[in-house]
């Protein structure tokens, strides 16, 4: 950009791995995250999606929130900040968490890195870093650093994944168990390897220096050539982690800090988290408002549901009867799922109303005359997709 | 190792309140208190060889009921028949002379302008008086209670009368100056009334703000908020409430401070058991009531890791700046001033609002004012044990005084701040300097060391009207119990707030007893 540039403060900055991906989004589809140029889709949402399920792709996790919290304050202050009891947490070790507010309303959810005794990262989809500051005031030994760009982050996911780790020389990383942190010599530099993502399926995430971006990337789509690499973007994701049942901000719920309406937000056991609330710890924000919701029951609760047919019911309001004469919910997302070949969806439903039918009044169009029909729902216990290969250790060599 | 059904912390006189009170319903009561004498800042201490002061010099707040209640009688302590008359002062006018009801050394119009004014603020102190000594509701409460104490506060007001009862929700939130400017044309009269309004508070005239609630919760006290000083005067006070303590079966240990409030954690949650101590030792306790500030309490005392994290950093961000300093002088006689036969009254320099309000904006921006000031007694012609016979105590209180101005209180700004305070007593007061013997400057950076209060504020949190009835010091404390199981307050930070009046400290014992 040159210097003169009036709006220079207002352009969307560029991913450590976009001199490489940009030639690569051949319709041009960007739209941002956190102040990030990034893809919707490169080429097709759902070529991108079959890569994830049947070769493997990359996807670009470097606008993501990245804050590393270190000090002999670091883990009592992350402990009495989220609800999960991490002292539980070893070190080369990962937990997905969440946090709330006094109130119990979630304010994100994200992962915890535990890179040594005092060393942990938090990662999360929106900036956080006043909500750190908030939840430090007391602890004092301990520092805050935004780590975002520091790390050039990729996510490598799909049951592929670790061939293509393989090919690169990375074999130890077959020794990774889920939610475990490797770090391998990459090119005369330390490559961070984390068995995690966001898909359901077998995957890693890899960090490094921004330096080394480039040739991360190239390396990768060197030895995934015959692996089916190929990167994808929002829509496929949202496609992956809908079928694994995972929660994102602004569909599933409403960040609590960033809610103006009162208890348009959600608590972790409105969103069947409830096994991220460890009551056994004494403290934890939120715990005592949390502990009362617990006792009386949430009123709603986000169930998994299985739609007969095939139309997506995103959008859809749900009913306990045919008629659509009593309202007991919502869906907050819907697909046509290609894995499971069902119409799946997750939906926030009355508690009360969960024993009994639920049927979505489902929304649709065909060839610009919109319709709509009532379609039974079935909830499911189990998330959609959560095939064995993700667990497994050593992963297959597909 | 003994145990206690409840713990105070703090000695001064919201703590002794409530420690008697439920020694009185039967439990064994243990007062904690970190300096060597009771009483807060209410506490009488030697500054000068001879001469004694507490930083608390006058009772304008107190209810009459509370002496009652509390028997002070029997220890020693009764309320003064009379209040005292209060002396406005300025360099070239004559002194006016202000009581109850009547004001002299001024126009007729403004003498009757004050009767009416005095009339219309006692209805609506009157109309308040209850709340003062009530529980505040929590907001979003809806129990029985809480719905209740609305709906009284609602008919009080409305029983006013539908005229009162407006014109007390028209001049409820006045700053003191718009009041005072509908009644009176003498300025230093207008500048005596504006100063009950807002001495203690970070306010001058012109804030915007609570100054004429602060008012009417002060006049709730016995003599309708005038000022009184009773023989033995505030030392009587503090050792009745003392002595009615320990007849309570309270125990009152000196010299102890507490480190720590102990807060026991298992899968059940937290729980308040106790105290540690600075020097190590544990005193167990069921319950734990802190007379501290908030921001003592719980940053200091409890420790935020204990704490949610949105109520940590509202209490965090209570607003305690102490904007008034304390002066004694140690006079080997008695002071003259200017018009002024017996100064046996509380005298007030402050020749104008404006005076005052431009005394503010020098502390308002960093520093102390360039024209201080100050409510000043002789409480040693009241009392005289204060000081050696024949010789006398001057007690002032001066604003405004910023606690923490910049570069810090060095012993030049020190000095320069009293050789300010003696050039103003000396034009009102000429010759006052050669009788001076000795002096103590406290600034609230000292109250703030020596007494343990948070920014040195009297009331231990601004009474803005975010920090005050259900939001004092902060919703979720503000029922006297705490986010803590066990923990109350009791002290000035709680419902009603500061000055003399044991309000807080018997209504918290109300809340622990229930």
């Amino acid at each position: 950009m040159p210097p003169s540039d009036p709006y220079a403060g207002e352009r969307l900055k560029h991913s450590h791995f976009h001199e490489r991906q940009a030639p690569m989004n051949l319709r041009d589809a960007w739209s941002s995250w956190n102040g990030f140029k990034f893809a919707d889709y490169y080429y097709d949402e759902t070529y991108e999606y079959f890569c994830i399920r049947n070769t493997c792709g990359t996807y670009d996790i470097c606008p993501m929130q990245k804050y590393m919290i270190e000090g002999p304050d670091a883990l009592a202050m992350l402990n009495r900040m989220v609800t999960r009891d991490l002292r539980k947490l070893g070190v080369n070790r990962v937990t997905y968490v969440c946090w709330c507010t006094d109130s119990g309303r979630m304010i994100d959810d994200g992962t915890i890195f535990r890179l040594g005794e005092e060393r942990f990262m938090l990662t999360c989809g929106s900036p956080s870093l006043a909500w750190l500051r908030k939840s430090s005031l007391g602890f004092d030994e301990l520092s805050i650093t935004e780590y975002t760009e520091d790390f050039a982050a990729l996510s490598l996911q799909g049951p592929t994944s670790f061939a293509v780790l393989k090919r690169m020389g990375l074999e130890a990383v077959g020794e990774l168990k889920p939610f475990g942190i490797m770090h391998l010599p990459f090119n005369g530099s330390s490559l961070m390897i984390s068995r995690t993502g966001f898909t359901g399926d077998l995957g890693y995430e890899l960090w490094i220096e921004p330096s080394q971006a480039l040739p991360l990337w190239d390396a990768l789509y060197s030895a995934g050539e015959d692996y089916g690499i190929h990167p994808y973007g929002e829509a496929a994701t949202n496609m992956a982690r809908m079928e694994s049942a995972f929660i994102m901000p602004d569909m599933e719920f409403n960040e609590a800090l960033k809610t103006i309406n009162f208890e348009y937000d959600q608590t972790p056991l409105e969103l069947n988290l409830g096994w991220l609330v460890d009551f056994k710890k004494p403290h934890f924000n939120g715990r005592a408002a949390l502990l009362e919701q617990k006792k009386r029951g949430p009123k709603r609760m986000l169930v998994k549901l299985d739609i007969e047919g095939n139309k997506p019911a995103d959008g859809s309001i749900l009913y306990s009867n045919k008629r659509c004469s009593k309202e007991i919910g919502y869906v907050t997302s819907g697909m046509w799922s290609p894995a499971v070949k069902a119409n799946i969806a997750l939906a926030m439903v009355d508690t009360d109303a969960l024993q009994g039918e639920i049927w979505a009044e489902v929304y649709y169009e065909r060839e610009l005359r919109h319709r709509h029909k009532v379609a039974r729902c079935t909830p499911k216990d189990k998330p959609f997709w959560a095939p064995a290969r993700a667990r497994q250790t050593p992963p297959g060599d597909y | 190792m003994s145990t206690y059904d409840t713990i105070v912390i703090g000695a001064g006189h919201n703590g002794l309140i409530c420690a008697t009170l439920l020694a009185k319903a039967g439990q064994r009561v243990l007062v904690l208190e970190a300096s060597d004498s009771q009483g807060g800042l209410a506490a009488s201490r030697e500054f000068h060889p001879g001469f004694h002061a507490s930083v608390a010099q006058s009772f304008y707040a107190l209810p009459a009921n509370l002496i009652k209640d509390l028997d002070l009688a029997k220890h020693g302590f009764e309320l003064a028949d009379s209040c005292l008359h209060t002396i406005a002062l300025s360099p070239d006018e004559a002194p006016i002379i202000i009581g109850d009801e009547s004001v002299s050394g001024v126009s007729a119009d403004d003498a009757s302008a004050y009767q009416t004014y005095r009339r219309q603020l006692k209805t609506f102190s009157a109309a308040l008086a209850p709340f003062w000594e009530k529980t505040m509701p929590g907001i979003g409460g809806n129990s029985l209670k809480e719905l209740l104490t609305f709906a009284h506060m609602g008919l009080k007001l409305r029983m006013l009368g539908k005229d009162d009862m407006l014109e007390f929700l028209r001049v409820a939130s006045l700053p003191m100056r718009d009041l005072v400017d509908e009644h009176f044309k003498s300025e230093a009269l207008k500048a005596a009334l504006c100063w009950d309004g807002i001495v203690g508070s970070k306010l001058a005239p012109r804030s915007p703000n609570q100054a004429v609630l602060t008012l009417l919760n002060r006049m709730a006290g016995a003599h309708a908020g005038q000022h009184s000083l009773p023989a033995g005067g505030v030392a009587a006070f503090v050792s009745a409430l003392g002595a009615a303590a320990q007849a309570a079966g309270v125990e009152i240990r000196l010299g102890t401070a507490v480190k720590q409030v102990l807060i026991e954690g298992d899968e059940d949650g937290q729980r308040c058991r106790g105290v540690v101590l600075t020097s190590g030792e544990t005193v167990n306790a069921a319950k734990v009531v802190s007379s501290a500030d908030p921001k003592t309490t719980f940053l200091k005392l409890v420790g935020t890791p204990y704490l949610e994290i949105e109520f940590s950093n509202r209490i965090r961000r209570l607003r305690c700046d102490g904007f008034v300093a304390k002066l004694h002088l140690a006079l080997k006689g008695r002071p003259q001033f200017t018009g002024v036969s017996t100064p046996d009254g509380r005298i007030i320099l402050a020749p104008s609002m404006d005076a005052i309000e431009f005394a503010f904006d020098d502390a308002k921006y960093g520093d102390s004012s360039e024209h201080p000031v100050m409510e000043i007694l002789i409480p040693s012609l009241h009392q005289p044990d204060l000081a050696p016979a024949g010789q006398h105590v001057l007690s002032a209180q001066v604003m405004y005084v910023p606690a923490h101005p910049e570069g810090g209180w060095t012993e030049e700004r020190r000095q320069a701040l009293r050789e300010k305070l003696m050039a103003v007593l000396e034009r009102y007061a000429p010759g006052i300097g050669e009788l001076t013997l000795g002096m103590e400057l406290l600034t609230p950076a000292d109250l703030e060391t020596q007494y343990h209060v948070s920014g040195g504020h009297w009331h231990h949190a601004e009474p803005a009207i975010d920090q005050l009835l259900m939001m004092r010091p902060t919703y979720e404390a503000a029922q006297y119990r705490t986010p803590i199981e066990g923990l109350y307050l009791c002290g000035a930070g709680a419902h009603p707030g500061g000055d003399l009046s044991g309000n807080p400290g018997r209504n918290a014992a109300r809340e622990i007893l229930a």
